[in-house]
């Protein structure tokens, strides 16, 4: 441990064991849950905290779903999210959840037990090498071998996870290390000489940035999750409001600009709106706020760089610029301070506007595709309408999230959402199985808000065990399961790019979903009539103090439109057969 | 293109696999790789020999300089730098090769480190080029066996990278 990394400014020093020193730690942290699963290597700490009151343990029933929680408990509340696991399996277990925090950049402390240190390497029972088996998914991770290193390590830990780009940390600790004794002295600041994340933009890249937008023809504003981690979403209203430009967001940076306003044009992407990918694809100034241009962003780069375009990208990691797109203004920092300069440059500016009116003409005109039309029907559920109707419901303000497939794009699309943080899904990784979890994250960050979890009926099931924590600790979760006894996604892209060959993605042998979750002693519901789906959706949310799973039977057979299919140009969507036939007859 | 890249970390247990695990993960070449620890034993020295287009280059200091172990990051081909390598050749020293290998030798400004009835090992420093010019120019089925340490690289002078 580099000794310059941490001053000692406790004078009170009280001794302790390694295992109370890990929960003096978190209190320190002023951690409010710490989501887990006891085992060998985590007993003495698992003692410990059964001796303090400080953070709630929630007893998960599986470790990937501890993670996955804590990540959620994290996304909207914008606190790093912690989990405790045991080492070997218990540790294994996490990692899937570890990778989709990273994928994210989700501020995690993940702490796991490590078999004691004389039996490392000896292939000890429940014995991994965690350090190795997280370090591609992890911001950063640490073995301790001192039981003075723990609070420092921990301490630093917090540190690395919440700072610059965010991401999870993982500390691992031998159980001999949690037995020991030494001072808790807990460090003040962290000091390190090897990472100092850059915060403050560049005041001549910013003003240079200014310019070209005061400048633009064709202006687009794009942004991603890192606008939502960096909790700059109220300053980029005021600059998009400002200047009246349009404003796309990523499926991971939903929230952060208010969906029911007028310069909202929608997600973009794969399965974004017509408008929105019009609008990229055909922008003279792009302005990129924490996106990375992925690959279901932006299609095929080759395609989006043959438009000409001049691009400004603001992101508080180097690496995320110029990284599959050429930028010509990148601007390191954080963006809430970025933003803010941009504001106060732009305000005391002579023309704090640009003529837009072509362009917005023009972008009224995609608008009027009406790319995200469907066909009602009075006979079977279309999924999209269980989503406008929770969406009218709930009013808007539910944390909603989803699992993985055609559900969790139904719900970007047709969810509005107005605040940042109440979206919550894994876009980076696509995990299955996320759904519940992360139900389960928010109902612990809001105890009284309305947590909806949009899911399918294979990823359900990826994390069903978890019916039993919402039991245990009475999470009135609302489940709206979008059953179509199809993988959906799978269904969808076999149809399309292999000749309606399902191979395996038909759902058989489905449980009974409301006698399932009647035996956890929750309500189930099945809704089979389109009728009866606000209907259903109201009686569900007025049961305030009740977990709800809801089974929609769905369309078997609908897809997600548009689509940009892979390998495709932003602007070559496929759209929906409804959509094209309208347009066709309007010529 | 070929690029000596040069960097600072914190002399940790693990580190050294951050940045080859960094490499293997994103895809990266890797020609060679040497560590050590500097006069500060708090410190690591790292040369990276690496090829790929001015993008992926970019894009491998900038995934350098993100792991946290990793202090300060030297693209050496960004300005006049030195570059050596150590190599140790046993070769036969048999016959007609006996005298060869020792012109060949001093040719090359080695030295012959260990004599033994059949053999010569050869110590040879310089950049990698001209070790390999020196294999291509002995006979190749007189090598018994070749240690290469991998390029260490400096900037030249007042080019220094210290904390």
């Amino acid at each position: 441990m580099d000794a310059s990394a941490h001053s000692a400014t406790d004078t009170h020093a009280k001794s302790m064991t390694g295992a109370d020193i890990v929960v003096s730690c978190l209190n320190e942290e002023k951690v409010k849950f710490v989501f887990g699963y006891p085992g060998g290597a985590v007993l003495h700490i698992y003692d410990a905290l059964y001796k303090q009151n400080g953070f709630k343990h929630i007893l998960v029933r599986h470790e990937q779903a501890a993670v996955h929680a804590a990540d959620a408990y994290s996304r909207a509340t914008g606190d790093v999210g912690v989990a405790l696991v045991t080492s070997g399996p218990g540790a294994t277990n996490a990692v899937t959840g570890i990778a989709t925090a990273y994928m994210d950049s989700i501020p995690l402390v993940v702490i796991s037990g490590q078999v004691p240190v004389p039996a490392i390497g000896m292939d000890a029972f429940q014995e991994v090498d965690m350090v190795g088996a997280t370090r591609p998914c992890v911001k950063h991770n640490f073995l301790v071998k001192h039981v003075k290193d723990i609070a420092p390590t921990i301490k630093k830990a917090f540190y690395i996870a919440k700072t610059g780009r965010p991401g999870p940390v993982v500390v691992d600790i031998p159980k001999d290390i949690t037995a020991h004794v030494a001072d808790f002295i807990y460090p003040k600041t962290v000091e390190m000489r090897s990472y100092n994340p850059i915060l403050k933009g560049h005041s001549g890249q910013i003003k240079k940035a200014v310019k070209l937008l005061l400048g633009a023809k064709r202006p687009m504003i794009y942004t991603g999750g890192g606008l939502v981690l960096g909790n700059g979403a109220a300053e980029l209203v005021k600059l998009a409001k400002a200047l009246n430009f349009p404003v796309t967001n990523t499926l991971m940076g939903l929230g952060g600009y208010p969906a029911t306003d007028r310069q909202f044009v929608g997600m973009l992407g794969m399965h974004g709106t017509y408008e929105a990918n019009m609008s990229m694809q055909h922008c003279d100034v792009l302005l990129a706020v924490g996106a990375r241009f992925d690959d279901r962003v932006i299609g095929n780069p080759k395609h989006f760089s043959s438009q000409k375009r001049t691009i400004i990208h603001i992101d508080v990691d180097p690496s995320s610029i110029s990284k599959r797109v050429k930028v010509d203004v990148p601007i390191v920092g954080d963006v809430q301070s970025v933003l803010a300069d941009m504001n106060e440059i732009l305000s005391q500016e002579e023309n704090q506007t640009t003529d837009t009116a072509d362009w917005w003409a023009q972008i009224n005109e995609w608008r009027g595709v009406q790319s995200l039309d469907y066909a009602y029907s009075d006979t079977v559920i279309k999924p999209q309408y269980v989503v406008q109707k929770l969406w009218e419901v709930t009013k808007g303000e539910a944390y909603v999230t989803s699992d993985v497939g055609q559900h969790q794009m139904w719900a970007a699309q047709y969810y509005k959402f107005d605040k940042p943080r109440r979206w919550i899904n894994s876009g980076g990784l696509g995990t299955m199985g996320v759904g519940l979890p992360y139900a389960m994250g928010c109902q612990f960050a809001d105890k009284n808000a309305q947590v909806a979890c949009i899911t399918g009926e294979g990823s359900i099931q990826m994390n069903i065990q978890e019916l039993s924590t919402c039991a245990q600790y009475g999470l009135p979760i609302k489940v709206i399961l979008l059953n179509n006894r199809y993988l959906g996604m799978v269904r969808q892209w076999q149809e399309f790019f292999y000749e309606n060959r399902y191979s395996e993605s038909y759902m058989d042998s489905l449980p009974d979903f409301v006698k399932l979750a009647e035996s956890y002693g929750h309500v189930g519901m099945q809704i089979t009539n389109p009728a009866d789906v606000e209907g259903a959706l109201k009686e569900a949310f007025d049961k305030k103090d009740k977990f709800v799973f809801m089974n929609f039977l769905t369309d078997q057979t609908e897809n997600v439109f548009p689509m940009v299919e892979n390998g495709k140009g932003l602007s070559e969507m496929v759209l929906s057969p409804r959509t094209a036939s309208r347009l066709k007859g309007e010529e | 293109m070929r690029h000596i890249i040069s960097l600072l970390m914190e002399n940790e247990a693990g580190a050294l696999s951050r940045v080859a695990g960094l490499f293997s993960a994103r895809g990266y070449n890797i020609e060679s790789l040497t560590v050590a620890v500097t006069e500060d034993p708090t410190l690591s020295r790292m040369t990276i020999v690496t090829t790929g287009s001015d993008d992926v280059i970019e894009q491998i200091i900038k995934q350098l300089n993100k792991l946290i172990d990793v202090v300060k990051v030297l693209d050496l081909n960004d300005g006049k730098h030195i570059e050596r390598e150590l190599m140790l050749v046993k070769v036969k020293a048999t016959g007609v090769h006996k005298d060869e290998m020792k012109r060949m030798c001093d040719i090359f400004r080695g030295r012959i480190i260990d004599v033994a009835d059949n053999s010569y090992t050869i110590e040879l420093t310089g950049s990698c080029s001209k070790l390999d010019a020196f294999i291509e120019a002995i006979d190749r089925s007189a090598i018994l066996e070749t240690v290469r340490t991998g390029a260490s690289g400096i900037g030249r002078g007042d080019r220094i990278l210290k904390v």
